[in-house]
């Protein structure tokens, strides 16, 4: 039996492109990329140069502050390039890969925990608070999985766990001693996914309503929230995958299933590919050809990677959606084309029962804070974010732990930057504040 | 549009920065940005954005006030056609209201967008959407007769003192118009009190028939009298009064629109109309003077009760930010408003005190609600 919790403010943005469940064939591209950027508040420190030969699972390179967490290729080949940014930040690491992936060996007998840190595979457990990449050190309170996605054309997580049901529930197993509480496998209601739904060593729960149910941070909130002082640990089912391959293969397969969504995608479909590969393996020849913004995840978190980019490592979905990069008459007050809206303003549009083209357009220009009452219509949690927001902007540190910056991460005020009449940036907000607390907390 | 948006392009670069006409970059920003939503695109964070922005958001206020505003211009002038005994059509009335508030309207906008752009471009913003309310605000709560230096002084005060000073649209503690209209209340009474101001022409009394049609109930209920006018008449609005504010009726048409659109608050109308009911049933309760006894319902009809209510109250700028916050404020506008009619009849007017008062109120409002989520956030690890 598991436990129902029901959400009520959200919003599911009904958009073009959703991905059909069907795999359109097997790509990699010819080079794949390890990119530090995908973690938050981490140093990379090389431990290869270009030319050296790596295999999969083989060390690209470590975090400066935290030499323990460590980097490993998804495929063997000869680093081809560190692409590096302002101020020589390293943007990229990329490895020519071999057509035949050959394999490091893990030894599936050693510690759990020391066996994720050399594989690489640690990297993908985040912690809360903060985002960020978990402390070893630390005895989370518990971990918490999410099984569905349910942003706005999100990859469906039965589809990419097709087949992969022993090595899920391997990887839960595994998680199982890393904790003292509960692994919480969180599920959206009236799933029948036994491959999630049937897991042992794991509380299952249930949840129901709009967009942000399937992100952890709301799901936490709901079942056993954050307090001052208390580590949760977060993953996605992706990594817990890769987790229960290392330990049924002793090898790190980062192989995975990756939907094409959004409306400018011609061949709707998944492609069965590899962590970091480059992009246009996947797409190419499967989008329309105007000007397109290519997303790597989806279209409320995803990073803008373009036809060249690279898959983010805890992406499971590309989204390609028209730029919006053209002056509309009047818009403001007779739009020419259909747009989500969660306002009454446009009643058609809120009421339209209809997916809509989307574009990246602003749809207006950035303005002080004005227009109450709207953050919270989308955020299922017993934080004002406003407030908070307030707060963060101000550097208040005391405000900011009171009004519970340990709850949250970028992606649970998502929809509150989708809606915001004043287009204020609150992802970026929210990161600043968490870099803030941490440095000094 | 094809024409329009070259044109633009084209002489979009004397304005940029370096360019001959640089000094008004920010009237050029304001207005290509009013013809074309601009081309920007988003940069980080979410890749899509809802469709609403400011401009809609103001623009849908002012829709709401169309209602009041052509019905306060045909009041004008039937309330002067009352007052010099001549009987007019209905359109002779509008026009001559139209062309009696139409110079106030210009006056209002001319001086208010003059001075908000001016700000913006010495502190290099993009003109904010802000003063399309308050500009029509402003001449709705005056009343017809008021000199335009006057309305010119009032605009100019609440736009520098009430909103600049404090950084601009969305930083103001206090609600614009209503700084303009209590200026003028406390620096010139005699053009904003009394029985002569309210229906245009009594003072210079040039063939006036009826002199005693031009005090509002408000004023008369101040004075210690009974209501003249029938709470028919007030509901509908055929009363004197300040240009815009007469109807009850309008401003709740207008009110309901602001609520389906979801652009403004319902639980602040709402709230300030119950916190006066209240008020107003608990003093009928007490009873014993004219003043106890004028019925609660009536306070909801008469002086510019429903048109604060609607339009003053709910600028979210100055409100409470808060949901438990929202209700609050309203009820104690509402209680304000008849407490300040009953025990103050100096001040007739006491929903633009009230109003203003708890503007000033609302952080302290708000305070107390973070505290209570604090709080109980805080109880979770007892």
């Amino acid at each position: 039996m598991s436990n129902v919790y029901t959400i009520r403010r959200g919003k599911d943005i009904q958009l073009e492109g959703v991905p059909a469940n069907q795999v359109l064939g097997t790509a990699i591209g010819s080079t794949v990329a390890v990119k530090p950027n995908d973690f938050k508040g981490i140093k990379p420190k090389l431990e290869v140069k270009s030319g050296d030969e790596v295999k999969a699972g083989d060390v690209l390179f470590h975090d400066k502050n935290r030499p323990e967490i460590k980097f490993t290729s998804p495929v063997s080949g000869e680093v081809a390039e560190i692409v590096r940014g302002d101020r020589r930040a390293i943007l990229e690491i990329r490895v020519l890969a071999d057509k035949e992936i050959k394999h490091k060996a893990f030894d599936t007998n050693a510690d759990i925990k020391s066996l994720l840190l050399e594989s690489g595979l640690w990297v993908g457990i985040t912690q809360r608070p903060y985002g960020t990449i978990a402390n070893p050190e630390d005895r989370p309170k518990a971990i918490h999985i999410s099984t569905f996605d349910s942003a706005p054309l999100a990859q469906d997580n039965s589809f990419i766990a097709e087949g992969e049901e022993a090595n899920f529930a391997k990887g839960v197993e595994a998680l199982k001693k890393l904790t003292d509480g509960d692994v919480h496998l969180n599920h959206k209601h009236g799933s029948t996914n036994a491959g999630f739904t049937s897991v042992a060593n794991a509380v299952h729960n249930e949840f129901k309503g709009p967009h942000p149910a399937g992100l952890p941070g709301i799901q936490i909130h709901h079942i056993d929230a954050i307090n001052k002082g208390e580590v949760v640990w977060t993953l996605t089912v992706q990594t817990v995958i890769y987790i229960g391959r290392l330990l049924n293969g002793g090898k790190v397969d980062m192989r995975k299933r990756v939907a094409l969504s959004g409306s400018e995608i011609t061949e709707s479909g998944y492609v069965e590919t590899i962590s970091g590969t480059a992009i246009n393996a996947l797409i190419d020849g499967r989008t329309t050809s105007g000007n397109n913004r290519i997303i790597s995840g989806n279209v409320l978190t995803g990073e803008n990677i373009g036809a060249n980019g690279y898959l983010g490592f805890f992406d499971n979905v590309v989204t390609v959606i028209p730029e919006g990069d053209q002056y509309e008459f009047m818009g403001w007050l007779i739009p020419t084309y259909p747009r989500p809206t969660i306002s009454n303003s446009f009643p058609i549009f809120k009421y339209l029962k209809k997916r809509f083209k989307v574009n990246t357009n602003l749809h207006g220009e950035e303005r002080a804070f004005v227009v109450t009452g709207q953050y919270e219509k989308v955020l299922p949690m017993d934080i004002m974010p406003v407030q908070l927001l307030k707060a963060i902007l101000a550097q208040d540190l005391e405000a900011m732990e009171n009004l519970g910056i340990y709850e949250v991460i970028e992606e649970d005020l998502a929809l509150c930057e989708f809606v915001c009449t004043s287009k204020i940036n609150v992802q970026n907000i929210v990161r600043d504040g968490l870099t803030l607390m941490e440095s000094e907390g | 549009m094809k024409f329009l948006r070259n044109t633009l392009d084209k002489i979009k670069p004397n304005f940029e920065k370096g360019g001959k006409l640089s000094f008004l970059h920010s009237v050029f920003d304001g207005l290509e940005t009013f013809m074309f939503v601009p081309n920007h695109t988003t940069k980080s964070g979410t890749h899509i954005r809802d469709g609403i922005d400011l401009k809609r958001t103001m623009f849908i206020v002012v829709l709401a006030l169309i209602p009041c505003t052509l019905f306060g211009m045909w009041n004008i002038g039937y309330q002067h056609s009352i007052a010099t005994g001549v009987t007019n059509g209905w359109f002779d009335n509008f026009l001559y209201g139209f062309l009696q508030t139409l110079p106030i309207i210009v006056v209002s906008y001319g001086v208010g967008l003059g001075i908000e752009f001016t700000f913006c471009q010495i502190k290099g913003h993009p003109i904010n959407e802000g003063f399309l309310v308050s500009g029509l605000l402003i001449p709705l709560c005056l009343p017809p007769d008021i000199p335009l230096w006057m309305v010119a002084i009032a605009t100019a005060f609440a736009v520098i003192v009430g909103k600049e000073v404090f950084g601009g649209t969305g930083m103001n503690i206090l609600n614009p118009a209503l700084t303009a209209r209590v200026f003028l209340y406390i620096a010139y009474p005699a053009e904003m009190s009394g029985d002569l101001v309210w229906v245009t022409g009594l003072k210079e009394g040039a063939g006036i028939v009826d002199a005693s049609t031009g005090a509002t109930t408000l004023g008369l209920l101040a004075a210690g009298k009974e209501m003249s006018v029938s709470a028919w008449d007030a509901f509908i609005g055929i009363i004197p009064g300040s240009f815009g504010e007469t109807s009850a009726l309008l401003c709740l048409l207008g009110g309901a629109f602001l609520v389906l659109t979801g652009i403004g608050s319902w639980q602040i109308m709402l709230s300030t109309i119950l916190g006066a009911l209240g008020m107003g049933f608990i003093l009928n309760a007490v009873g014993g003077n004219v003043y106890y006894d004028f019925p609660a319902i009536n306070h909801l009809l008469i002086g510019g009760f429903m048109f604060g209510a609607i339009f003053m109250a709910t600028d979210p700028v100055s409100a409470a930010q808060t949901a438990k916050g929202k209700w609050i404020y309203g009820a104690l506008i509402g209680i304000l408003t008849v407490l300040i009619r009953v025990f103050n009849p100096a001040y007739p007017e006491g929903i633009m005190f009230a109003i203003l008062f708890m503007n000033v109120m609302a952080p302290l409002i708000d305070n107390y609600v973070v505290k209570s989520n604090i709080k109980r956030r805080l109880s979770r690890v007892a």
